[in-house]
């Protein structure tokens, strides 16, 4: 569901471009509201979230697909963790649908996929290792990295069961919108990925804005 | 007298049980094993997860196991891997047609709203157990927790999604007598558990029974149909052989 924001990036209160390829990881305060924005289009941010209280308690896709009922994620999804607490609800989104199905690239995933040559391309789950490996004050560890949102990317599932990749349904400017419920750590990957259409096999930079 | 030649012929079945409704159990099935899980009499459940016995952080991954076979549903030919880009097992045989892995465990909280909540204290073993705490309680006897709870498998129940992305519990999706076999590729820890799938709409909490057997697998052949089922079954295979070479694991 298209649904566009009110808020003016004016009166943000942080502001942060994550270049492709890099981690981004950092506490929303309860009541905050924040945005993704996709700078240049067609642009996956791989994305988690925990309790910045208990990390423990995190995003799960899981839990928020069954209990919406569906499996794309926009304005109105509440996003549950895994003890089936809502940590945030999208307000606003211009792309109209987002993926929780796809998971996050890795190197091991991408031997599999694509070639056994490939181990050595950049992939989500490295940007997330050097994250948590450099953030040791949150606490978290590869035991924390579970099954992840993909903003921006469209996978869509027929209705006899098959899934796939699809060109991004994406464009320059259009942006996801979250309220959190709870004081949240995000940690995102800038998908790397050169592989499949899901960067338009060009990875470009996404923006973070928070507003109180 | 070496291990090989204790082996049992291919199709032999080593052990067979019982897990009553409700229940949850762990086993750890080695490389080469097949396990057969049949539901008695239709209509049941098993979720299920998997770890590497000795890399416990490496553990089943849903999505991988999904993008990387361009699948919503599992059923014969799909392999289950692990988040290391391995196979845990191949699912060698399916007379059910789809197994779902998106939707986790009912709670004890669901339980109560859905069903009704039967306590251990009024009800004894006929208790309304849940998938979740089965799990935690599966999970902590390897020391691990919550954290480490991956999205399951739940096998023997099926769920599709329309256009607009709307889930569809499918209602009597396995028949009594349906079963479905998993050859392991590698030693693994299987956690499972027979609690009702969260999405079954069945009036009173559903009390299905599943039996298994344990089975002496055959060699895997270069014709094998998981093995060949789709191209990146070939790679998951051969990254299986290269952990293999390393010493990983010598059982065979």
């Amino acid at each position: 569901m298209i649904k566009e924001s009110v808020l003016k990036t004016d009166d943000s209160v942080y502001r942060q471009q994550v270049a492709a390829g890099d981690y981004f990881i950092k506490v929303v305060k309860k009541d905050q509201t924040f945005r993704i924005l996709d700078i240049e289009g067609n642009q996956a941010a791989d994305t988690l979230f925990y309790n910045a209280n208990d990390p423990a308690e995190r995003y799960s896709a899981m839990d928020t697909i069954r209990e919406q009922g569906n499996v794309y994620l926009t304005a109105g999804t509440k996003l549950l963790s895994n003890e089936n607490n809502v940590m945030l609800e999208i307000v606003a989104d211009t792309c109209g649908r987002h993926d929780t199905l796809g998971g996050a690239c890795a190197t091991e995933s991408n031997t599999v996929r694509y070639a056994l040559e490939k181990k050595c391309m950049h992939a989500c789950r490295d940007s997330w290792m050097l994250a948590v490996a450099e953030n040791e004050e949150y606490g978290l560890s590869k035991r924390d990295i579970s099954h992840n949102i993909n903003f921006f990317m469209n996978v869509p599932v027929t209705s006899e069961g098959g899934l796939s990749f699809e060109d991004g349904i994406s464009g320059s400017g259009k942006y996801v919108e979250m309220k959190a419920n709870m004081d949240t750590i995000i940690l995102l990957s800038n998908c790397p990925q050169l592989n499949n259409p899901c960067n338009g096999y060009n990875p470009t930079p996404v923006e973070v804005i928070i507003w109180d | 007298m070496t291990m090989a030649s204790l082996k049992a012929e291919a199709g032999t079945i080593l052990y067979e049980d019982r897990l009553a409704a409700g229940c949850h159990w762990s086993i750890r099935m080695r490389k080469g094993s097949v396990l057969k899980l049949i539901d008695e009499e239709g209509g049941a459940n098993v979720g299920m997860l998997f770890y590497n016995p000795e890399n416990l952080l490496e553990r089943y991954n849903a999505p991988d196991t999904l993008k990387c076979q361009h699948t919503f549903k599992l059923t014969k030919g799909n392999c289950l891997y692990s988040d290391m880009g391995r196979i845990f097992c191949s699912i060698i045989e399916d007379t059910v047609g789809w197994h779902e892995t998106v939707c986790g465990n009912t709670t004890r909280q669901m339980i109560k709203e859905k069903w009704a909540e039967k306590t251990y204290q009024h009800h004894h073993n006929d208790w309304n157990q849940n998938g979740y705490d089965s799990f935690l309680i599966e999970l902590a006897k390897y020391g691990l927790g919550k954290k480490d709870m991956a999205s399951n498998l739940n096998l023997f129940s099926a769920v599709s999604v329309n256009a607009e992305g709307a889930l569809q519990y499918t209602e009597a999706n396995s028949k009594a007598g349906d079963s479905i076999e998993l050859r392991f590729e590698m030693d693994t820890l299987v956690l499972m558990h027979t609690c009702p799938h969260p999405l079954n709409t069945a009036a009173d909490y559903p009390k299905k029974a599943v039996r298994y057997q344990l089975i002496q697998g055959a060699e895997v052949q270069k014709d094998d149909y998981c093995l060949n089922f789709r191209e990146e079954n070939g790679r998951g295979f051969k990254n299986n052989e290269i952990f293999h070479l390393s010493g990983a694991c010598c059982h065979d």
